[in-house]
């Protein structure tokens, strides 16, 4: 699996993402710098990490979506390339409008840092093949700005297309309909605000999320 | 040529942060306050030559999330 992780300013979940690719993959993701304008060739997925881009500046992952590489991925998940955002990522993949919906800040105003519990909704997804539908895992999230919010309209679109890959078991952030993850149209794209990442050995207190990379290395090889 | 952006949140989408200021006003005993929502002014310095038509278009790319919210623009003398 040939994997890339973007780095914006700000960016501070992106080793993480690397460790856990490499772990999983055995192959070295390529780091990329938020001003290219292209990615390396033959990508099989690109991560866009957690972290505070541009200091969250105006909204949430609004300037990352708007940085010349961000055009490049976008490009790249019309081609078919897998794009996996996490928490800052998924804000980002939202205000690139790769994925419906914005993430507002959380309904309790105060940052929520810990470990949830999330129901896997979809487990036909390239992300989600190695759970089973309605396992409950256990992966943290750490965000001030997770509470999914999309018109009625778009939130029963993605619950009648299986879009929503997970979901919070209880309330977290004030998500509409608890939704933690999604799923673009093609199937190709998941934003979640969860960290897989930091769940992928024993010493995490867990490995729920090692199966997201597992399942992503079984689908795209 | 000074103008300014309003940006709110659309009816209906809840507001977390107008809530909190809300609380707090209670909290320091002012009353009769019904409701609070918080939005953003962002005042831009343009050249005469930069049309409303401009101003739109940069509310509708970057400055407002027309998915949640909502913006008005302002000219100021």
């Amino acid at each position: 699996m040939k994997s890339a992780v973007i780095v914006f300013p700000g960016s501070n979940c992106d080793r993480d993402l690397a460790v856990a690719l490499e772990q999983v993959s055995g192959t070295r993701p390529i780091m990329v710098w938020h001003r290219e304008t292209e990615l390396p060739q033959g990508l099989d997925l690109i991560g866009v990490p957690g972290g505070f881009s541009y200091g969250d500046y105006l909204r949430s992952g609004a300037m990352a979506a708007r940085s010349p590489v961000m055009r490049a991925v976008k490009e790249a998940s019309e081609r078919g390339v897998s794009v996996l955002g996490v928490c800052n990522g998924f804000q980002i993949l939202t205000e690139a409008e790769m994925l419906p919906g914005a993430l507002m800040r959380n309904s309790t105003i105060s940052f929520v840092c810990r470990d949830v519990e999330l129901s896997v909704e979809n487990s036909q997804s390239a992300f989600t093949s190695r759970y089973s539908a309605g396992e409950r895992i256990v992966i943290p999230v750490a965000h001030h700005d997770g509470n999914y919010s999309a018109d009625r309209e778009t939130l029963d679109r993605l619950e009648g297309e299986g879009r929503i890959a997970f979901r919070y078991s209880g309330e977290v952030n004030g998500s509409a309909r608890d939704i933690a993850g999604i799923i673009n149209e093609s199937g190709n794209v998941l934003g979640m605000m969860p960290h897989p990442e930091r769940m992928i050995e024993p010493a995490h207190g867990g490995t729920d999320g090692r199966r997201l990379f597992e399942g992503l290395l079984e689908a795209i090889g | 040529m000074k103008t300014r952006v309003y940006v709110t949140l659309k009816k209906g989408v809840l507001d977390p942060q107008g809530k909190a200021i809300h609380h707090a006003l209670e909290g320091l005993g002012f009353a009769g306050v019904n409701d609070v929502r918080a939005g953003k002014l962002i005042e831009l310095d343009l050249d005469e030559g930069v049309s409303e038509a401009d101003v739109e278009a940069m509310c509708r790319k970057l400055l407002a999330n027309t998915v949640i919210e909502n913006y008005r623009i302002e000219g100021a003398a």
